[in-house]
């Protein structure tokens, strides 16, 4: 059986990287995997969304509705709506909690989301839910990190471990930059 | 850090994980390809991102973008006859702005060999329809290959590349916007350099180059043939593979992602049918489908879009008298959007209502029904946008009776609330020449339409020229921001710089005052009171009339400030106990930086808020604080 995880949140949240992450430390243990981004105009503070498929009888690089078993969320609307379509019942979910409040929200057309309405939707989708918030990070692009970390500490992904997600970010960034992302991932992975 | 611009020029095989829009500029590369050309536009841009990553000295082909898919058509068109193989690629309505080129290429002896690589969009993801450019691949005979995965792009771009070159002909690449983004590990080939030979090869004798009149017919005729020897060379090559699950009876019939979309939905079938995927399909390899049809009681053609493979497989069961069952679209939803694995499982399970047996007939278990819906959230405007002072500022000006017409770009998105500017879209270029239309016979509604800067160049100065050529009284509002922001910061003809290095930029004023345009205004847009001022004037002149609004993008402007040392963030702060509560932050200028929260309150959302300041001015209660310094030990 394969292992979906759905990854949810907003433009310029940093998605395309916990992504790529993810993808390269699941391929350095040894998975076979596909993935896709969506983003459409996400640069313009759209929905973004990142599909990653770990096994051998995966085709399509689009997880099917419902078949989630682990979503991840950097922004508290965009992890409901996932809630909502993707998650399989009995799967976790984990989410950063930052709010980007969407527009009908803005204009008073919408209430704005409590964490109680989803964790009553959790419970009734069976669904495990992981709060994340790191409230010393200065850096908003680096919450991918502080998820990144938690992803490891809980091993929430199957045969994927430490060494495999060090090495996913050795292949992508280097210098300062991955010093600093090292340095959040590494906090979060014991925190 | 590994690096794709080393990767993609490395001599010895490898494998790496890559999308499908960079595993294409590893093909390129192989395949000896000389001139590439294009036009930024969803879902292509990383294949851009990914030959930019190759140094310039390293590059072993010279690319551009040009101003206009059509441009970049004949630019790769034109070294195609030199001798260098080329190739052009865009986004699927690219190929419209193309066309007039597009459809003449199959006429002509390309002997270097032309790629065409469309990057079609089901679904419209990003694009303003979801049009099957088959069709006109079709209407210019020109063969299509449609790859299903990022491995598939990689070796149909070299199998197209190869018979481009070999027959002297366009060959089209048809990905689509999830061919293009998919990610996976493709196993690459050697690459063995050749030497750039920059002998310029064009001979007229080679030709005819001249389609004019009857001269057209021997070219059609070549044009028709050579399509016929590559369906020749389909019936044996190895373009399609057959998948044997041991069923006589159930065939599917497919192509491109919907083949791996069929895959996925067949997970949990019954009884799998065999499967037919096509990796040509223009034309379609007539043996391997007779035959598939002949071994099949049923066969289900599952295809995204139009019927036009349906079409083919049905006139091939026609006329070889095959005693087939063919199952293609029936309702208007198998014409739309993306078949993805759940909308290839609904039109199976409909069509095919025994494949699944019983137990999958059930509610799947997603569809139980939560409340409250998640609030839609549409893309917006970024922090600081000068297009947001400019849609604030100038819908002061605007009377509620008054038509503005869109145009392609960031500025698009004004047609959302709160702004409403912009009631009609169409394409790139459009607005002048419909604002046009739309100002004849009355005065009473005044008629605006919007550009911007890099559509101004793209399409946008025919219908320019058509407004001062038939004296339409329109206004037309420039908005500038020195780039093709939507897509990813393209430079353009106004930008100083192209791709490879640094040009000299064409004034937007300076081409307007040369093509005869009187009235010219502007301003950048965080004067947001001049802005309104210059409106009103232009829209009392009764003539044509100019404004241009600018302000360079501030994604593209913060992402440079953020990489230069000794760089500060900023932000504005709300001064509670000023603030009146009129929302006018949050709900009419629109900044995403402000939050309306459950107790009325408004807070700015510290992980947006740019400190661009531009908002300060808007509040009537002067309640938001100039923008400060965020000390660097401060929590985001």
């Amino acid at each position: 059986m394969g292992f979906n995880v759905y990854m949810c949140g907003v433009g310029g949240q940093g998605i395309g990287m916990l992504s790529e992450v993810l993808l390269r430390a699941a391929d350095h243990a040894g998975f076979r995997v596909k993935a896709v981004d969506t983003h459409g105009l996400a640069q313009r503070g759209g929905v973004v969304v990142s599909h990653l498929r770990i096994g051998d009888d995966v085709f399509s690089p689009l997880i099917p509705e419902g078949q989630a078993d682990l979503v991840i969320g950097l922004e508290i609307h965009e992890a409901f709506r996932a809630l909502q379509y993707m998650q399989k019942l009995g799967s976790t979910l984990l989410f950063y909690h930052a709010c980007w409040q969407p527009l009908p929200v803005r204009l008073g057309q919408d209430q704005p989301l409590g964490l109680e309405t989803i964790e009553d939707a959790a419970r009734e989708k069976r669904v495990r839910v992981f709060i994340v918030r790191d409230p010393k990070l200065t850096d908003s692009r680096m919450q991918n990190m502080v998820i990144l970390g938690q992803i490891d500490r809980l091993q929430m992904i199957p045969g994927i471990s430490k060494a495999h997600y060090l090495s996913a970010m050795e292949d992508l960034m280097e210098g300062g930059m991955l010093t600093e992302n090292r340095g959040v991932f590494d906090q979060n992975t014991t925190a | 850090m590994k690096s794709m611009g080393e990767m993609l020029i490395r001599e010895v095989a490898f494998s790496e994980i890559v999308m499908g829009n960079t595993a294409l500029v590893r093909a390129m590369v192989e395949a000896g390809t000389r001139v590439v050309t294009s036009y930024p536009g969803s879902p292509t841009p990383e294949v851009a991102e990914a030959i930019g990553s190759i140094p310039p000295e390293k590059r072993p082909f010279y690319f551009e973008f040009s101003t206009n898919e059509k441009v970049a058509t004949e630019v790769a068109y034109g070294a195609g006859l030199n001798g260098h193989l080329s190739t052009v690629f865009f986004k699927s309505v690219g190929l419209n702005v193309a066309a007039d080129t597009f459809v003449q290429l199959s006429l002509m002896n390309i002997i270097g060999g032309m790629v065409v690589v469309l990057g079609d969009d089901p679904g419209a993801n990003s694009s303003q329809n979801e049009q099957d450019n088959r069709h006109l691949a079709m209407m210019a005979y020109v063969p299509v290959f449609e790859p299903s995965s990022p491995t598939e792009v990689y070796r149909y771009y070299k199998i197209a590349a190869q018979l481009a070159r070999d027959k002297a002909m366009p060959v089209i690449l048809r990905m689509t916007t999830h061919v293009c983004h998919a990610k996976e590990r493709v196993h690459f080939d050697a690459y063995r350099p050749s030497p750039l030979d920059p002998t310029p090869r064009f001979d007229p004798a080679n030709g005819p180059y001249i389609p004019i009149a009857s001269a057209v017919f021997p070219m059609k005729r070549r044009a028709l043939e050579r399509l016929q020897s590559i369906a020749a060379l389909a019936d044996d090559a190895d373009w399609h593979k057959f998948i044997d699950h041991g069923n006589s009876e159930l065939g599917i019939l497919t192509a491109g992602l919907p083949f791996l979309s069929a895959m996925d939905a067949l997970q949990s079938a019954s009884r799998k049918p065999d499967m037919l995927n096509l990796g040509l399909v223009y034309p379609i390899p007539r043996k391997a489908v007779a035959s598939f049809l002949k071994t099949h009681r049923r066969v289900h053609v599952i295809e995204e879009l139009d019927p036009i493979l349906e079409t083919a497989v049905r006139t091939i069961a026609q006329e070889e008298d095959i005693a087939v069952h063919i199952y293609g679209k029936t309702i208007t939803e198998d014409w739309i959007g993306e078949y993805t694995p759940d909308k290839v499982k609904r039109i199976l399970q409909r069509q095919w209502p025994d494949l699944y047996g019983e137990t999958l007939q059930e509610t799947p278990p997603h569809a139980t029904q939560i409340t409250p819906p998640v609030p839609a959230r549409p893309p917006q405007l970024c922090p600081g946008c000068g297009h947001r002072s400019a849609f604030y500022a100038i819908g002061k000006a605007l009377q509620e009776k008054d038509i503005t017409v869109a145009d392609i770009g960031c500025h698009t998105l004004g047609f959302l609330p709160p702004y409403r500017i912009g009631q009609a879209l169409m394409c790139m270029g459009a607005s002048t020449g419909i604002a046009s239309g739309l100002s004849l016979f009355q005065s009473e509604r005044k008629v605006i339409a919007f550009l911007g800067d890099s559509t101004l160049f793209h399409a946008g100065l025919p219908g320019i020229l058509n407004v001062l050529f038939n004296r339409h009284r329109i206004t037309l509002i420039v908005m500038e921001n020195g780039t093709t922001a939507m897509t990813g910061h393209q430079d353009h003809a106004g930008s100083g710089r192209n791709f490879n290095k640094p040009t000299d930029a064409v004034s937007i004023r300076n081409l307007l005052e040369g093509m005869g345009v009187q009235y010219i205004f502007e301003t950048d847009t965080y004067q947001q009171a001049v802005l309104t001022d210059l409106v009103r004037k232009a829209l009392d002149i009764d003539a044509f009339s100019v404004v241009i609004a600018r302000h360079p993008c501030m994604l593209k402007f913060m992402r440079e400030k953020r990489r230069k040392p000794g760089f500060q963030r900023m932000r504005v702060s709300i001064d509670a106990s000023v603030c009146r509560k009129l929302y006018e932050c949050v709900a009419r200028f629109g900044c995403p930086s402000f939050l309306r929260e459950a107790d009325g309150s408004v807070r700015i959302q510290t992980d947006l808020c740019i400190g661009d300041g531009s908002c300060v001015q808007t509040c009537p209660a002067g309640a938001i604080r100039k923008p400060e310094i965020v000390p660097s030990s401060e929590a985001s």
